[in-house]
């Protein structure tokens, strides 16, 4: 197996697996051809392995959660948006064939750097921290206020997102062209959110606020069952407008 | 007799009335109306609005950097606000200068005055732990090296009231305005403060109100809008 590392680097498993099939092609091929009449001789033709579909996950983080019930939305508390915002979204994202890796399922306890471990792990090309509140109008996206730093080895971990902070500002992108296609509005900022600042992947922090008209009257409440599919359906057509742009050569 | 009785309740009466004429009919002025440049948050464009105000400031740096704080969050506790967040200015219990480090703004401990506060701190020479909550004494910034230069850049540690971050509205956005606008008006009025750290009750703290990270040193001039709406 030690070669089969050498050879292939991190996933030896995958290729492995291919270089076991096209033993048995090349197996089954030479029962056939034992049963056939003797081929001309030649090179032996070489078994076509197609390339491995590009990886690509999303992280979805569900801010809050346990004793932690973030900030209150009318007679819901943030953490079940979030939730649910973040359940909604993974089936959506199952259903356009990405993979999703949750932080969190159910309404538990998670600190920060929790979180950050599990995106990290991940090793995503998208992180998204969902979050919600009653002020502001729109969605408000936020990418890390740390200053963009060369990748290393090491990084510290309260700033590890700064070797990322370019892409995360790419995706910010992306995320708000696609929102504002959707007629929702939408605003960009900086902030620090420890969660995000010890993500290395592309990073943004999103928070769904009711959208307001003339006034400052709310025209689509937080729990509107429209707005957060509308919310939702959109974020999803964004990472998918995302993954496109990451697999681009 | 009578004559010598009538000029002492003369002299009485005189006296009296002198005394009419000193006594104070209006509040002193403790120091002359200034020019002061406040950015103003608004929740509704995610923006930070230039604002300038006439009001009575203290010659002493640190004084005039906590009144100009207050009317800033006076603005934001009065109704109709772009901004709201109750407290007003007795939410800012001091502001302390110190020089600034040259540490960058994810340097996870600064030198703190505090002792100063009244609450526990940590004595001069006592290593810093990084889950011990007390903040070093006065004495200890003047002995860890750093030498104050009459010019150079500051670092502003504001200590908030508990019952201001307690009231204080949840969310991203709303939290990050209050950080940001207040970097920004005290870079935009005491330009040598750089550095901006918060302290909550003379403690630090985590978040705001479960957001913004409070354990961090702010830049300020990350803080300050570009030409139109922030960002």
């Amino acid at each position: 197996m030690r070669w089969i590392k050498t050879v292939f680097g991190k996933r030896p498993h995958r290729w492995a697996l291919a270089v076991v099939a096209a033993s048995a092609a090349s197996l089954s091929g030479i029962s056939q051809a034992r049963s056939a009449p003797p081929a001309p001789p030649g090179p032996a033709p070489q078994p076509a392995l197609a390339p491995p579909a590009p990886r690509f996950v999303v992280v979805l983080d569900a801010s809050h959660g346990g004793d932690d019930t973030g900030g209150r939305l009318g007679d819901e508390q943030e953490k079940a948006f979030t939730l649910a915002l973040s359940v909604r979204l993974r089936s959506l994202l199952g259903a356009r064939g990405i993979q999703v890796i949750t932080t969190r399922e159910s309404d538990t306890n998670l600190d920060p750097n929790r979180r950050a471990e599990i995106a990290n792990h991940a090793n995503a090309q998208a992180c998204l921290s969902l979050h919600a509140s009653e002020t502001g109008s729109g969605i408000h996206l936020f990418a890390s206020s740390l200053a963009p730093a060369a990748s290393n080895r090491f990084s510290a971990w309260k700033t590890a997102q700064a070797a990322w902070v370019t892409r995360s500002l790419a995706l910010a992108g992306v995320v708000n062209s696609v929102l504002l296609h959707a007629d929702l509005p939408v605003s960009l900022g900086r902030t620090t959110l420890a969660t995000i600042d010890s993500m290395t992947c592309p990073a943004i922090a999103l928070e769904v606020s009711p959208t307001r008209g003339p006034g400052n009257a709310i025209t689509a409440d937080l729990d509107d069952p429209g707005y957060q599919a509308r919310v939702a359906e959109a974020l999803a057509a964004a990472l998918l407008e995302w993954k496109t742009e990451v697999h681009q050569p | 007799m009578g004559v010598a009785l009538w000029n002492q309740l003369e002299h009485a009466h005189q006296r009296l009335l002198a005394g009419e004429d000193s006594a104070s009919t209006k509040a002193p002025e403790v120091a002359p109306a200034e020019q002061a440049t406040l950015l103003v948050a608004n929740d509704n464009d995610n923006s930070l609005i230039t604002e300038t105000q006439s009001l009575p400031l203290p010659q002493d740096a640190e004084s005039r950097a906590r009144v100009i704080l207050g009317k800033l969050l006076d603005l934001y506790a009065a109704s109709e606000s772009t901004h709201p967040v109750s407290g007003g200015a007795g939410s800012v219990a001091q502001v302390f200068l110190l020089p600034a480090s040259s540490l960058a703004a994810e340097t996870p401990v600064p030198p703190f005055p505090a002792g100063s506060l009244g609450l526990p701190c940590r004595p001069p020479g006592q290593p810093y732990k990084p889950m011990d909550e007390k903040v070093p004494c006065a004495s200890e910034p003047k002995s860890n090296g750093h030498k104050a230069d009459a010019n150079g850049p500051q670092l502003a540690v504001v200590n908030l009231t508990g019952s201001f971050a307690a009231s204080h509205p949840s969310g991203i956005e709303v939290e990050t305005l209050t950080v940001q606008s207040i970097c920004a008006t005290l870079h935009a009025n005491l330009p040598r403060v750089t550095e901006v750290r918060f302290l909550v009750d003379g403690q630090r703290r985590a978040t705001l109100a479960g957001h913004a990270d409070l354990t961090r040193t702010y830049l300020t001039t990350d803080a300050i809008p570009a030409a139109g709406p922030h960002p």
